[in-house]
């Protein structure tokens, strides 16, 4: 899933005080499963924004809604009826739902109330950590399903760096080393002759070298 | 021979080979680049010019390796694929090898992190080992990586580094196979405190003969006090200090512990010297360059060949 993080309170403030009336919109999706814009998230950011704002004297109108996937037209079109009403907008979706909405209501101003940050997975109860860069050309078939894009922190193909110690990355105590555990899993796959295959240099463009990325389904597409 | 490269004639002719570095200013001064230079002139047969170590900003490695070869010294330009795209990185060894530096170091790189620039993104467009590909391929097909043709392409000796005390141990030797692969020439190791270790390490390398195929020196760097050794020891990612070495610098009166780091360091160098598949050694005397002399001389490897 994608993974988000609350911004900082302040930032939000200084984001929205130009405004009377804002619109929180949250996402039912990613950044509700990472707890950081779902439902429950939009209540609290909205009674947070309305006591820091009752404290200066400013009686700030919020209003709270959550989208079944704030990255699709079709559900940010339910934000029409209320749009109107509002100055601005706040959305607690990651990046791309706050450009879905953006685009959509041209004239209004969207704020992001929260950092969007990696493709992770959930390693235990309030914990993520980064799996996946979307590189577009996916190697984890050959590396022990480990990425070493994603995960080792100079993107080494071909095995770990000088700085590997105890099944950790040089930059961290708590990184594990990429190449660590893809060897572990290698060997434990009995696979161990498939580390001296060399990886030759990756082709980026399927990635971000290649410019923004579109997908075109022919079979599916309008 | 492969290239024009002053350390290939010395490795080929099966003497012990013996290279120091140098780090660049963190600044134009050029003066101390050139006072650097000149005590490793006649007393080692190349010299490594780091590039931005430890991921700080520093006079290029193919800046100042260019004042080296202007004293006739013989640069190994290192390269980190941190910091350029592969683009930017043969331009820079079409121009060093167009400047006369003819022997390079392909290098990963230590992570941003550890810098004076730890909010810089690090680029790792290629890895070490493609990196070693690529210059290969430029040599010996005398295409750039994206497959064109070069007009006069840069002939580089091509060198690696290998850690033999990093983890997982018993993938370092595969490690080095897979440089070799690649089309390393050849090999300078990580500082070497753990006799050992090494010598295991090294065993498993001539078990697989890649010794043969690529010449490896030790790496060497003297101890200037016992709070280097456990800066060393506790500190510093992938090294590996016994707590006896520690413990023999730290019996020894202050004002004698850097003479004990020479001593440890030479005799180091002469254990060394016996070991299979050792075909010379790099000093790494982290500013402390005027030791050099002293330590390749006690190792009994003066005068240098010429050839």
């Amino acid at each position: 899933m994608i993974t988000a993080e609350r911004k900082p309170l302040e930032e939000i403030i200084a984001y929205v005080r130009p405004f009377d009336r804002i619109l929180l919109v949250g996402c039912n999706e990613c950044v509700t499963v990472c707890a950081a814009g779902g439902r429950k998230e939009v209540g609290i950011l909205s009674s947070a924004l309305q006591m820091a704002f009752l404290k200066q004297g400013k009686n700030l109108q919020v209003k709270e809604h959550t989208l079944e996937r704030q990255c699709d037209p079709e559900y940010v079109e339910e934000l029409s009826s209320m749009i109107d009403g509002a100055d601005a907008v706040l959305s607690m979706a990651c990046g791309c739902g706050v450009q879905e909405v953006a685009r959509r209501y041209r004239d209004k101003p969207v704020f992001p109330a929260v950092n969007t940050t990696f493709m992770g997975a959930s390693e235990r109860q309030g914990v993520w950590a980064e799996r996946c860069q979307g590189c577009g050309d996916c190697l984890l078939g050959i590396t022990g399903g480990i990425c070493p894009i994603a995960r080792c922190s100079k993107q080494l193909l071909n095995g770990p760096c000088g700085g590997s110690t105890h099944g950790k990355c040089e930059i961290s105590p708590d990184v594990d080393c990429a190449w660590q555990l893809i060897w572990d899993r290698l060997k434990a796959l009995g696979l161990e002759n498939r580390y001296e295959e060399i990886i030759p240099a990756k082709d980026w463009r399927t990635g971000r070298g290649g410019g923004p990325r579109k997908i075109i389904r022919e079979d599916l597409a309008e | 021979m492969k290239t024009d490269s002053v350390l290939e004639k010395v490795l080929s002719s099966g003497k012990l080979a013996v290279t120091s570095e140098c780090g660049p200013p963190r600044g134009a001064a050029v003066d101390k680049v050139k006072k650097k230079a000149e005590m490793l002139k006649g007393v080692v047969d190349a010299v490594n010019v780091t590039d931005n170590q430890t991921a700080m900003v520093r006079m290029s490695s193919f800046a100042a390796g260019v004042f080296l070869r202007q004293m006739d010294l013989h640069p190994i330009l290192q390269m980190v694929t941190r910091d350029r795209n592969r683009l930017a990185m043969q331009a820079d060894i079409i121009g060093a090898y167009a400047h006369g530096i003819n022997t390079m170091l392909c290098l990963s790189g230590d992570h941003p992190h550890f810098g004076d620039h730890p909010t810089a993104a690090n680029v790792h467009d290629i890895d070490s080992i493609q990196f070693i590909q690529m210059v290969r391929q430029m040599r010996d097909e005398g295409t750039f990586q994206g497959g064109a043709e070069i007009d006069q392409p840069p002939k580089m000796f091509i060198g690696a580094a290998a850690n033999p005390f990093a983890d997982p141990f018993e993938l370092r030797v595969a490690r080095l196979a897979k440089k070799v692969a690649a089309g390393v020439d050849f090999i300078q190791t990580q500082c070497i405190y753990n006799l050992d270790k090494f010598e295991q390490w090294m065993e498993g390398v001539c078990a697989r003969g890649l010794h043969e195929k690529c010449p490896i020196l030790a790496g060497i760097t003297p101890m200037k006090s016992a709070g280097m050794a456990r800066y060393m020891k506790n500190k510093v990612p992938g090294m590996d200090v016994p707590q006896e070495l520690v413990d023999r610098m730290a019996g020894v009166p202050k004002e004698k512990q850097a003479e004990e780091g020479i001593k440890i360091c030479v005799e180091s160098m002469q254990r060394l010297k016996e070991v299979k598949g050792v075909a010379g050694f790099h000093i790494m005397a982290i500013e402390w360059e005027q030791k050099v002399s002293e330590i390749v001389e006690k190792a009994g490897l003066l005068p240098r060949p010429t050839v």
